[in-house]
């Protein structure tokens, strides 16, 4: 049974990575950093869901394996479906956005599980999709609270360019248009820096990320 | 539809062989000129040479799937065009269901239709069909901004990337005595042809060029350029005539008319991307830009090509 899962979730895994390849031909620039495998907790914007899946895609292998997405239990559990790519195929550390509903789950105790574990992770600090003109929402804290209980590990904005437009909110059939995703240098928070100016300067820099400045071509 | 027969096999090595001579002349002048890479336009031309190495590969892999397999090829190039094209033209939400529909309807219609030989369909299909059918998808959904020029690029992209570039494999359909069954021969000279032009017009602009035609979109096309890279591909037509079914003063002013379309059509192309200020229309051939990149100038001639070749030599 566990071989069996194991299969499934390799080919699904497989599937979405080459369904994403197709659509979007996605394209990877590294600038201010290298793609090698270090422990890194990658941030990005959130336009759509399929937003962790380009990511993923844009991974090298070696690091694809070694790096979990952060995941919202309240829309990864929905379906089974989901659940299965959600737990299976991304290995999601699945946390629960709503405080009323978390019990004595401490969100942040589990991302420092994963991380002491040795996992790189993906993690959307804007907390939800960005439906807005902004280019970004305002941070929420945990990747203040990440970095200052494991100072070590790098914090590495990523910017995902043109996925909303491949799939806008409220359409199932995605369109092919090219995407990049861009990653940048990486940030810690400093000694003695208060939570107010990291995220800024953390939104800044995931925002600086984006192709020709922002302005659509 | 032509079985993998190998009557032409030789007119085939010909092609390879003139494809080695240029990567030989490449080479050697990468070795005397640009030994450590510093000479941009050598690279760039060792680089275009490997792309139609690839390109001459892919048409040689796919055409032993007989006409099906050419058509299937360039509705594939059709899609990573079309995918480029629509990165940098389509704007609003508004617009997804054409977009949608231009994907997964009108280009795979319009290549069933080429490889069907329904000539008095897919001439129509999208000039018509399409173009009055996506309007109405975008303005159901009742946004007006900026709609005309949404509805126009949407239709240009089609009209580029997928009614020109269908009319590339469209020549397999053509009957012309003396033709039967090397079309795909034709399909090579049409691209020999204007990918040359390209080539040629740059080395002519580089030695005698004086007069820009458009400064403010090109800074290597000059008239110089444009009247020798024409002429000279026109010899090169001629000189092929025998992979066509023609006499040589023909090939000649075939390969003259798809060589003058198709640098103005690299032109047109060029105005599209400096407008939205771009370099290339995409990322797919490292250094070299996207699939319109290397097919502007054949996308442009192949519609005039095939109407003027199935005018004066189609036989019903």
């Amino acid at each position: 049974m566990r071989l069996l899962t194991g299969v499934a979730a390799w080919l699904l895994g497989g599937g979405l990575i080459l369904l994403a390849r197709l659509l979007t031909a996605p394209r990877a620039i590294w600038q201010g950093i290298e793609p090698v495998p270090r422990q890194r907790v990658y941030y990005a914007n959130h336009t759509s869901n399929a937003d962790l899946i380009l990511i993923w895609s844009v991974l090298p292998p070696r690091l694809r394996r070694a790096t979990r997405p952060v995941a919202g239990s309240d829309y990864w559990l929905k379906s089974r479906l989901r659940a299965f790519v959600g737990h299976e195929v991304v290995r999601a550390v699945m946390v629960e956005r709503r405080p009323e509903h978390r019990g004595d789950e401490d969100p942040i105790a589990l991302i420092l599980d994963a991380l002491d574990e040795g996992s790189s992770l993906i993690i959307f600090p804007e907390g939800k999709r960005n439906m807005t003109d902004a280019p970004a929402l305002p941070f929420k804290s945990g990747i203040y609270n990440i970095s200052r209980a494991r100072p070590a590990v790098d914090l590495v904005p990523v910017w995902i360019e043109n996925l909303n437009r491949v799939m806008p909110k409220g359409h199932v059939i995605p369109v092919p248009l090219l995407c990049t995703v861009s990653f940048g240098a990486p940030i810690r928070v400093e000694e003695g820096e208060e939570i107010g100016p990291f995220l800024a300067r953390a939104a800044d820099a995931m925002v600086a990320l984006r192709p020709n400045g922002g302005s659509k071509p | 539809m032509t079985e993998p027969t190998l009557p032409f096999a030789w007119e085939i090595t010909a092609i390879g062989g003139l494809l080695v001579l240029a990567t030989v002349i490449a080479r050697l002048l990468r070795q005397r000129l640009s030994p450590s890479g510093e000479n941009a336009t050598i690279e760039n031309l060792n680089a275009r040479i490997m792309a139609w190495w690839a390109i001459s590969a892919l048409v040689a892999l796919f055409s032993l799937g007989g006409d099906a397999g050419v058509v299937t090829l360039f509705g594939i190039c059709a899609f990573a065009a079309l995918r480029e094209f629509m990165t940098l033209t389509a704007k609003r939400t508004a617009d997804h269901w054409a977009i949608a529909a231009s994907f997964f309807v009108v280009l795979p219609v319009q290549f069933l239709l080429v490889g069907l030989g329904w000539y008095g369909l897919y001439t129509v299909f999208i000039p018509v069909y399409a173009f009055l059918l996506l309007p109405i998808l975008s303005a159901l959904q009742g946004d007006r901004t900026d709609f005309l020029e949404r509805v126009a690029e949407t239709q240009w992209a089609l009209m580029i990337c997928v009614f020109c570039m269908s009319h590339v494999p469209a020549l397999l359909t053509l009957n012309i005595p003396g033709g039967e069954d090397r079309m795909i021969l034709l399909l090579a000279f049409l691209v020999i042809v204007v990918q040359s032009t390209d080539v040629l017009q740059y080395s002519w602009s580089k030695l005698i060029g004086r007069r820009k035609i458009a400064p403010t979109l090109s800074r290597t096309k000059t008239w110089q350029g444009m009247i020798g890279g024409i002429a000279s591909a026109t010899l090169l037509g001629a000189a092929l005539y025998w992979i066509t079914p023609f006499a040589p003063w023909q090939a000649a002013l075939l390969a003259c008319l798809a060589a003058t379309v198709g640098f103005f059509g690299t032109l047109v192309m060029t105005a599209i991307k400096r407008d939205r200020g771009v370099k290339d229309w995409g990322p797919m051939f490292a250094g070299q830009g996207g699939f319109i990149d290397r097919l502007d100038s054949v996308l442009f001639a192949a519609p005039v090509f095939f109407h003027v070749v199935r005018f004066f030599f189609h036989t019903p």
